[in-house]
């Protein structure tokens, strides 16, 4: 029973082209295969262009790979769903809608408000927006807009949390309190989640796991295990040492990518 | 502080009191210089003397209630000061010199005096002209919404209504008349014609537009959260247009209340328009400006009232847009 396993997603093969205007290809992701184990946290790091953000979207449903499969539970994923929660960098919130009616959007549309109106409120106490229900997205900071998508997301109590850096226009203060958040809430609820993000402390603080993505064309190019016992320490020697080594990782992906592109300039 | 970019004008108790003081120079003139026209200035004098005293006692309230009346007062009195000084020069040019001379430019005291003398007939043309002007903009409020988000939500609607409403939103709805009164039983169903299409264009245009710039992040995340197709449509893509719906309204009032008027004039046995012309073919001018004047207060009102609903449906929006 693939119910029972320890994969919760598949990601098999997968390659994603994107065309532009002039019908030429680009290989954002290339022959790309990973497990994503049920209740880890994994992050995906790596230059822009390197595909983390496509290979997110294949995972919700948002875009199709031209080929290789991906699954959750072992069905194909074909489409978005509720089970597969997604938080956008921006345009994050309805701005229509106060914070208790965007984080209300997912039971509403599902219909299943009127017997659940009180998760809302626990919702907005998880994410630690109490006191703000009423305001409208405008009128809050930007780490307390990303809390609200967040918690707008969870309320469904999907399978996976995909966030597509969340963090990644906020200030640093506001940065280090939300991974706190994020990494409170990954604790209290179990839940699998897997974050894009382009910092390399932000990833080691929060993930089990981290791959490390290279560019053109995009692929997982190592996986690191953050093999930190107890509370995470941005300090800690152990915490350095992985900082290092994702950072060698890192390094060294630009200089394989800078490389194939002076062997292509040369030929 | 927002609440001083709104009233930005002197807080000054002496540019009020200077205001009153204008309103009353215009008062003095008014009751002692003697009429050169025969016009009775009596319901002019009252109307100053009920503004003056108006003002007064909202300023006398101010004391006692927040809502910013002090600073609303404050910020109109170099206005209103100009507003009587106004009056005052226009009264003498007129009824006390002559120098404008009647039919054609009545002073103050005689606009004032036909609007009292004719309010039974003033009343009934505005009703008459309120009821098509609702009836028409309410029409075509509604097929311009129901239109606009077909265009903006359907390829095939886009294919076949679009280029309809591209064509025929063009042509000024007055073009229509000598048609609408052929083709309608009675002038007023013509006018509500009239009046619907000058609005419905304009609305469906706005509509289609807001719908299609929906941006395609919130569709997106909508249907990570479980929302069908017809969940995005309700409650992504129309709620984010609402902002174009009203601009699309504003803009439809306008062309509405010209349209009313023009109608009215041309076709109908009643309403402002009618008496406008009705007046003019008596060369009883004092009553185009009397008509003038109601009108300029009855479409102001419902500017004002379309605010109120737009401050409530775009409530989300305040402090985004100035």
């Amino acid at each position: 029973m693939t119910n029972m396993s320890n994969t919760l997603i598949e990601i098999r093969n997968v390659s994603r082209i994107y065309y532009d205007t002039n019908g030429k290809p680009t290989e954002v992701l290339q022959n790309t295969s990973l497990d994503i184990r049920r209740g880890e946290f994994i992050s995906f790091i790596g230059a822009s262009g390197c595909g983390k953000t496509t290979l997110l979207r294949l995972i919700a449903g948002l875009d199709q790979p031209q080929g290789g499969t991906l699954s959750i539970e072992g069905q194909r994923i074909t489409e978005p769903t509720f089970e597969r929660g997604y938080v956008f960098q921006q345009a994050a919130l309805f701005p229509w809608k106060t914070v208790e009616e965007n984080i209300a959007f997912g039971l509403k549309a599902r219909k299943l408000y009127k017997a659940n109106k009180s998760r809302v409120q626990e919702y907005i106490n998880l994410v630690g927006l109490t006191g703000f229900e009423r305001a409208y997205p405008h009128e809050i900071s930007g780490g307390m807009v990303q809390r609200a998508a967040i918690a707008r997301a969870l309320i469904n109590e999907p399978k996976v949390l995909l966030l597509d850096e969340p963090l990644g226009a906020l200030d640093a203060f506001t940065r280090v309190d939300l991974q706190d958040t994020l990494r409170r809430i990954w604790q209290q609820t179990g839940i699998t989640i897997a974050l894009v993000t382009h910092d390399v402390d932000e990833a080691i603080y929060l993930s089990d796991r981290i791959a490390i993505m290279t560019a053109r064309p995009g692929r997982i190019s190592e996986i690191i295990d953050v093999n930190i016992t107890g509370e995470r320490d941005r300090n800690d020697d152990q915490f350095i040492l992985i900082r290092k080594k994702a950072l060698e990782k890192l390094h060294l992906a630009g200089e394989v990518f800078r490389d194939i592109r002076g062997l292509g300039e040369a030929i | 502080m927002s609440k001083n970019n709104q009233y930005w004008k002197p807080q000054s108790v002496a540019w009020f009191f200077a205001a009153l003081g204008s309103l009353f120079t215009a008062l003095v003139v008014g009751r002692y210089v003697p009429n050169v026209q025969p016009v009775n200035s009596d319901y002019y004098l009252a109307t100053l003397g009920i503004v003056i005293f108006g003002l007064l006692a909202l300023w006398v309230l101010s004391v006692f209630v927040k809502w910013n009346l002090r600073e609303r007062l404050y910020h109109s009195s170099q206005l209103i000061f100009a507003i009587g000084i106004l009056l005052t020069v226009w009264d003498l040019l007129s009824t006390k010199s002559g120098t404008l001379q009647l039919p054609f430019f009545p002073g103050p005291p005689q606009i004032i005096e036909v609007i009292v003398n004719e309010r039974g007939t003033l009343l009934v043309s505005s009703l008459y002209s309120l009821r098509l002007f609702f009836v028409g903009l309410i029409s075509g409020i509604a097929l311009g919404i129901v239109t606009g988000v077909l265009i903006g939500w359907s390829r095939q609607w886009n294919y076949w209504l679009f280029p309809i409403i591209k064509l025929t939103g063009v042509i000024p709805s007055v073009a229509w008349i000598p048609i609408a009164i052929v083709i309608f039983p009675t002038s007023f169903v013509a006018g509500v014609f009239l009046i619907t299409i000058a609005s419905w264009f304009s609305i469906a245009f706005m509509v289609a537009q807001g719908i299609l710039a929906t941006p395609k992040a919130y569709y997106e995340v909508a249907r990570t959260l479980g929302a069908s197709n017809r969940y995005l449509l309700f409650h992504v893509a129309i709620p984010n247009t609402v902002p174009n719906i009203f601009t699309g309204i504003a803009t439809a009032t306008g062309l509405s209340f010209l349209t009313l008027v023009v109608s009215e004039m041309v076709g109908a046995k009643a309403g402002l328009g009618w008496y406008i012309n009705w007046a003019r073919a008596w060369a009883a001018y004092d009553k185009v400006y009397a008509s003038i004047v109601i009108m300029g207060i009855a479409f102001s009102v419902i500017l004002a009232v379309i605010t109120l609903f737009k401050n409530y449906f775009l409530r989300w929006q305040r402090g985004i847009v100035k």
